[in-house]
């Protein structure tokens, strides 16, 4: 399972990648894409929309079914991935890189940060 | 793996995506043991598959088979099933794991009330499905009779590799191919070998999910999802399965349906973007009036579309017309398309 180390994490399986600008991209995580099976369909919030810690920002649907994405972190949404409207099975090829979701202007990092598990950390949640 | 219906079945082996492109483009073998299968035999045997199921039981020469349902006093579907007639005196009724008990019990209720002998030889055997544009040569590769004797929606008895079985040409995958009954206990000798000899021909084992996402495609109702005891033959467009006579149960019901008309109507819908309707989500005119529910809905991964079928008020089932899928909350267009979605070259 790939598992890189520079990112963070969540128990929801997202991942969240600082980026040099100060926002940070988010995405699901290796793990979620394999057992979500077959992606199809990524709903995504628009550009501008302001986003909360642990509550949904958008649905993730495979063939199987339907899952909420939650948000790592509390901010505003600076980018959106429109390559996934017609190509949302680069969430199951490229996880971590063309498969992103969401970049984000943080507003509270520096206080959730803390929730946030490093690369071992989240592997010890993985069966 | 998943439990389904007492049995720990899998969802997918590499992928549903992958799987079901293998069996609309080369071949997929499917473990379908979970199935069920009552035996109808003795003098009285047609007169108590007439009587059970909703098959036209005259038309029904030896060695052929038709799809029909065995329905309740109300015209409601208990199970649909696969009626194979094996020779003069004997049948073989295929029904659906999900309910196999009360269908059963159902069955022996009405068997009793004629001479026949009706057996469940469901834990006696296994049944395989092997479906795709290569199935039928991958089968003949094997078998030891002319495979092409043995035409759409028949049956015989045969060898494939070796192994004692009654081949089929029946499926639910809306491609060509055959099902094979085989005895519980040759049932893994028959898949390995199968997977073996067909694997150069790209025949790759599938599982529930590609199955699902096939019987979609192919506009297939499921029990459960558009079929149900509190569903008429008649309103999900199955009125030709339905035998003209009053010798099953049910028939009176029937009858004054055909009559009086029925309520609802099964409506094929595409949806114009790639949200995906489940069941349960409500069907509403485009300008959002409620008029039915979404009774099976995915990915069609062959046409890369969002399909659905539902069950609406008769008067919105319109090919060419315009309804709505409301997913989380939100309504998103659809077309009401005509069935098939998926219809194979030359099927």
């Amino acid at each position: 399972m790939n598992i890189p180390e520079q990112l963070r994490y969540t128990a929801e399986h997202e991942w969240v990648r600082d980026e040099q600008d100060s926002a940070v991209t988010i995405g699901i995580t290796d793990h979620a894409q394999a057992e979500l099976g077959d992606i199809v369909y990524v709903e995504l919030p628009a550009v501008g929309a302001a986003i909360t810690q642990g509550d949904s920002f958008g649905v993730i649907e495979s063939v199987k079914a339907a899952s909420d994405l939650f948000a790592p972190i509390s901010g505003s949404v600076t980018a959106v991935n429109g390559d996934l409207e017609s190509a949302p099975q680069q969430v199951n090829e490229d996880p971590y890189g063309a498969g992103w979701l969401i970049k984000v202007q943080p507003s509270r990092l520096a206080d959730e940060r803390a929730v946030l598990l490093d690369g071992a950390g989240y592997r010890q949640l993985l069966p | 793996m998943v439990p389904f219906a007492g049995w720990s079945m899998p969802v997918q082996y590499t992928g549903i995506i992958a799987e079901h492109r293998a069996v609309r483009s080369a071949a997929g073998l499917f473990d379908v043991c979970h199935m069920g299968e009552l035996d109808c035999t003795g003098s009285a045997a047609a007169a108590c598959v007439a009587r059970l199921t909703c098959v036209a039981v005259e038309r029904l020469a030896a060695g052929q088979a038709r799809y029909a349902m065995i329905l309740n006093q109300a015209g409601g579907i208990i199970d649909d099933v696969i009626v194979y007639r094996l020779d003069e005196q004997r049948y073989r009724i295929v029904i659906n794991a999900a309910n196999a008990a009360a269908v059963a019990e159902h069955a022996r209720t009405v068997a009793a009330a004629t001479a026949a002998e009706l057996r469940d030889s469901s834990a006696e055997l296994g049944l395989l499905a092997i479906q795709g544009p290569r199935a039928v040569d991958i089968v003949q590769s094997m078998a030891d009779i002319d495979t092409a004797a043995v035409g759409r929606y028949r049956c015989r008895s045969a060898e494939v590799a070796g192994v004692a079985v009654l081949l089929a040409r029946t499926g639910y995958t809306g491609e060509d191919g055959f099902e094979l009954f085989v005895a519980a206990e040759e049932a893994e000798k028959l898949w390995s070998r199968l997977l073996e000899a067909g694997a150069a021909a790209g025949l790759v084992p599938a599982g529930l999910g590609a199955r699902d996402t096939l019987r979609l495609e192919a506009a297939l109702p499921l029990y459960g999802n558009e079929l149900s005891r509190q569903v008429s033959p008649l309103e999900v467009g199955l009125g030709r399965f339905v035998a003209k006579n009053d010798r099953y149960v049910g028939a009176a019901a029937i009858r004054r349906q055909r009559a009086e008309g029925v309520p609802r109507a099964l409506v094929h819908l595409q949806l114009h973007g790639r949200a995906v309707a489940r069941a349960g989500c409500a069907v509403t005119t485009a300008e959002g009036e409620p008029v039915g529910r979404v009774t099976s809905g995915s990915y069609g991964p062959w046409l890369e579309r969002s399909l659905a079928m539902g069950l609406v008020a008769r008067q919105h089932a319109t090919v060419g017309g315009e309804l709505a899928v409301v997913i989380r909350d939100r309504p998103h267009a659809a077309t009401v398309v005509r069935r098939p979605f998926y219809q194979r070259e030359g099927g």
